[in-house]
């Protein structure tokens, strides 16, 4: 006998995905809780991961009819060290000496705690699952500004340049073959009169010249019928499908003066790194400007960005001047969406800050999705912070400020950034 | 390596194909030497997390979805990636052809055993066990399970994920309430079941529709109907009982119960046969593998990894240990198939007093004579001898609740061997395991109520969890339904109730 060894281990890999995103899906509103105590406990940097979370045993049982404890059970074991018949012997603690099988939860992991993991996807599917942009869907609905012109069929009048030969002259055809059949008809008929009666009568008998006169008027008639006539014409058809645009650039403007140090910075780090984990969920392609400042602003790469250190003073309005400068060069509001994220210590000269404001208002949130500012302090709040405050009411849709002072004061800021708005 | 039985089988720990298929032929002629009775089988070679798989659905190759399945899918993955547990020793489905999985991760001298174990050990118990023969169809399984997914996944986009997934819900819950005892199941085969699904759809609801017609009755009839029970006997599949007169499901609702209750059956052979079955596997691989080593067809080095797995499978922890979890039936069922081979081959003079129809017999005949005929319970009953009681040092223990203390009852000793027997073979009787529950009644004439009533057997109670249970079948039926329990002495009391507002899907919580 031969066997049969089939090697299955490459198909249908991933089989169990769908019945673990039913246990996901169905248990979503323990896990989402999971998932959002995990990661008020962690470092966010590690949000790129897969998660190992616990939820409620309970909540997930599946329930059948089984024995409790209480009543008589008389079980046998084996291993018997010290017991003779008759021996009567204390209850074990704990309980449960003489329960069965079947007691335990079937997992054995007992009822408390039901611990699984998730993987990157599904973890950052929970996590980002409530948030959403504001003016995302806005935008992606109502102000496109981006079409993609695609065939529909045909139509009977356009530029000469769109014109479908193979249609209007299938449609001629027929409408010649409409027009003259009937002159066809009588055209053939006579014809076959004609060929009769010359073989009997005269070659100048009036009849035969009447018929021939009658044949000559039909051919003029049928010749009239227009080979290709304006009503047969026939147009490709093109129209406008409105494009989403699935692009999006996002500013990083950073203070580097010499009051920000290395801890404020992660801060920021954080808050950006979240913003940009959150953009690649919505847009296929994302570019990432980073500006940073101190009394002058200029872009970096990431490295630069984040590590060195300059001293001196800080003109915010430095970086959002260079950022309206790279949008108008670069990043076109048409095709664009455009996310601008800010992190400063507040600290700003007195007299450049009502500037910002301006800059702010007039120039950057009527291109930008959205702005989000964090003023991370835990002083009292600086003169930046109350022109900033001056527009929170009046954009309130598209732009955002918190003071954080901690890292772990990052993720609730976050979520209040970014929660859904209703559009 | 001397070998007159052909080339030598080749060594190391990487398997190839050629040599899984070398292992397989030799074993399989060892096998036929022993004159192994058995279904042709396939393996198929499967991933560490196709194992998982399909650990999580019930070691089936197809299966419908359900979120239970990947609650346990994401168990096993926990404790597999923790190292808490190693997958599946094997995996094999009763079907014709019989197929066994062979986990890739698996050492080749790991794959022979699993061959030996599952290919031929489980295979031939499938093929010759009266309860596999008479309540599974080996060539019919996998068409039905086909069928089975293809009708959940039309049912889904029919009537949505979540409305099929409550139905399942209710389903499982009364899975091992599902199954008879006692009838003999028909086979089941894709053709039919498709064929014949719809017709007995629309022929079940006009049936039920006349249990429940509304005409009013001829008033002489009526008095005497009004005594009639339904069911007139108390029925003990409360699956079948649904499908066949819950008076709200729809047609497709029906289909899912009887699908659940078809699944559960063809399970219900292996849950009753757990101890023997496995046993008889292990005895098989066992003796196969010792065969071909004493043939010289396997290296020591093979050997002793194919004996360290498995005496971790055969390994009883005692009572006392940290790992004890009750009795390993890979443990019990492997030393009383030893057992019987050594009452038949080395009798005591204990053994012909106890065994005297086995003691000296040939031993190959009296194991298919006790792998044919018996299930757990009773081939306990009848062959676990004193030497096996003295081995594994049983003792049986009294947990009465109104007593402070527990009881030794019965150890192994020449007065306690009975007893002991007695008290284990009914330890894996399933009727006192799980609780006896039965339909009981229908109040026809009233409001439809439902009346289910638990047998208390010992003064076991049901546990808490049962009211969850309750709410499934309230869903079912459609209109109030109560838990009622019956103790030794005859006295009925009211466990629990669900009432039910016709049609409206809510119900309220009873007592």
């Amino acid at each position: 006998m031969t066997v049969r060894i089939i090697d299955r281990r490459f198909d249908s890999k991933h089989k169990s995905s769908v019945n673990r995103g039913r246990f996901i899906d169905r248990f979503k509103g323990q896990i989402r809780k999971a998932v959002s105590d995990a990661i008020n406990k962690r470092g966010i940097r590690d949000l790129d991961n897969g998660e190992k979370i616990g939820i409620p045993g309970k909540d997930i049982a599946e329930p059948q009819f089984q024995h409790g404890q209480g009543g008589v059970w008389e079980t046998v074991r084996p291993g018997n060290d010290r017991f003779s018949t008759g021996d009567q012997v204390e209850r074990p603690k704990g309980g449960g000496a003489g329960q069965g099988k079947g007691q335990a939860s079937p997992d054995g992991e007992g009822l408390d705690e039901f611990l699984f993991t998730l993987t990157k996807e599904e973890f950052l599917d929970i996590f980002f699952d409530e948030l959403a942009l504001p003016n995302l869907i806005k935008q992606q609905l109502a102000h496109i500004e981006q079409y993609r012109r695609v065939r529909a069929g045909y139509t009977q009048n356009g530029v000469p340049t769109n014109i479908n030969l193979t249609r209007t002259m299938r449609g001629a055809a027929g409408r010649r073959i409409a027009v003259g059949g009937p002159y066809a008809a009588q055209l053939r008929a006579l014809l076959i009169e004609l060929g009769e009666k010359e073989t009997l009568l005269a070659e100048d008998d009036p009849e035969l010249e009447h018929l021939r006169r009658e044949i000559a008027r039909l051919h003029a008639k049928m010749d009239k019928v227009p080979f290709v006539d304006t009503f047969d014409l026939r147009y490709n058809n093109r129209i406008r499908v409105p494009q989403p645009s699935t692009q999006a650039v996002m500013f990083c403007l950073l203070d580097v003066s010499g009051s920000m140090d290395e801890e404020r910075k992660n801060i920021a780090k954080r808050f950006f790194m979240l913003l940009y984990l959150f953009l690649t969920r919505n847009y296929e392609r994302i570019e990432v400007v980073f500006i940073r400042h101190h009394t002058v602003a200029n872009e970096v790469d990431e490295d630069e960005f984040f590590t060195s250190r300059e001293s001196g003073g800080t003109v915010v309005s430095s970086a959002l001047a260079l950022m309206y400068k790279i949008i108008d060069k670069r990043y076109p509001s048409s095709i664009w969406n455009i996310y601008g994220a800010q992190a400063s210590d507040g600290d700003n000269w007195n007299n450049d800050s009502s500037h910002c404001r301006d800059l702010l208002e007039q120039k950057l949130l009527p291109l930008t999705q959205y702005f989000a500012y964090i003023e991370i302090t835990d002083g009292p709040a600086q003169n930046l912070w109350d022109e900033y405050a001056k527009l929170e009411t009046a954009h309130a849709n598209h732009f955002a400020m918190r003071r954080i002072a901690t890292v772990a004061d990052i993720y609730p800021v976050f979520r209040d950034l970014f929660k859904r708005q209703q559009v | 390596m001397a070998n007159e039985h052909g080339p030598a089988l080749p060594l190391g720990s990487e398997w190839t194909f050629a040599a899984v298929e070398k292992y397989d032929q030799a074993i399989g002629r060892v096998a036929a030497d022993f004159e192994l009775d058995t279904y042709p089988h396939v393996l198929e070679m499967i991933s560490a997390e196709q194992m998982m798989d399909a650990y999580a659905s019930i070691g089936m190759p197809v299966y419908y979805h359900h979120w239970s399945f990947g609650k346990h899918f994401l168990a096993t993955e926990n404790r597999y990636k923790r190292g808490q547990m190693g997958l599946a020793y094997e995996i094999v489905i009763n079907s014709d052809p019989c197929i066994a999985y062979l986990m890739e991760e698996n050492t080749l001298p790991m794959q022979a055993l699993v061959i030996a174990h599952a290919a031929y050990g489980h295979n031939s118990f499938f093929k010759g066990n009266h309860l596999f023969k008479q309540w599974t169809s080996a060539d019919a399984i996998v068409d039905y399970l086909v069928f089975a997914k293809q009708y959940i996944a039309q049912c889904e986009e029919r009537y949505g994920v979540d409305t099929v997934a409550r139905m399942l819900d209710a389903c499982h819950a009364l899975m091992n309430l599902g199954v008879d005892r006692f009838k003999r199941s028909p086979r089941l085969s894709l053709d039919k079941e498709t064929l014949r699904q719809h017709e007995r759809a629309n022929y079940l609801q006009a049936q039920v529709n006349d249990l429940w017609r509304t005409l009013p009755p001829r008033l002489e009839a009526d008095q005497a109907e009004q005594e009639v029970r339904f069911p007139a006997e108390p029925e003990e599949n409360l699956l079948y009982f649904i499908e066949k007169n819950a008076p709200l499901l729809e047609p497709w609702q029906r289909e899912v119960v009887r699908i659940v209750r078809k699944i559960e059956q063809y399970f219900y052979p292996q849950r009753q046969t757990q101890v023997m079955n496995e046993g008889w596997a292990c005895f098989w691989h066992y003796t196969l593998l010792n065969t071909l080593y004493d043939q010289g067809a396997l290296s020591d080095g093979f050997m002793l990894e194919i004996l360290q797995s498995h005496t971790n499978v055969v390994y009883q922890p005692p009572y006392s240990s940290p790992y004890y979890s009750g009795i390993n039936p890979y443990a019990l069922g492997f030393s009383m198939w030893r057992d019987i081979r050594r009452i038949c081959e080395h009798p005591t003079a204990e053994d012909r007093e106890w065994f005297p129809d086995i003691a000296g017999s040939n031993w190959r005949k009296t194991f298919e004579f006790a792998m044919q005929n018996f299930k757990d319970e009773s081939f306990i009953a009848q062959y676990l001898s004193p030497q096996l009681m003295r081995d594994f040092r049983l003792f049986s223990v009294l947990d009465d609740d109104v007593r402070d203390k527990l009881h030794i009852q019965a150890i192994h000793d020449d007065s306690g061997y009975r007893a002991l027997r007695h008290q284990l073979s009914d330890q894996y009787n399933l009727g006192s395991r799980e609780p006896n529950i039965q339909v009981w009644n229908v109040d026809l004439r009233g409001d439809r109520s439902l009346t289910l009533r638990h047998f208390a057997q010992l003064r076991r109670p049901l546990d808490d969890s049962s009211k969850a249970v309750l709410e499934h079948v309230a869903y079912l039926w459609g209109f109030t339904v109560r838990l009622e329990g019956e103790d030794a002495h005859g006295k009925v009391s009211l466990i629990a109730e669900r009432m039910r507002e016709k049609r409206s899907g809510r119900t309220a919580a009873g007592p």
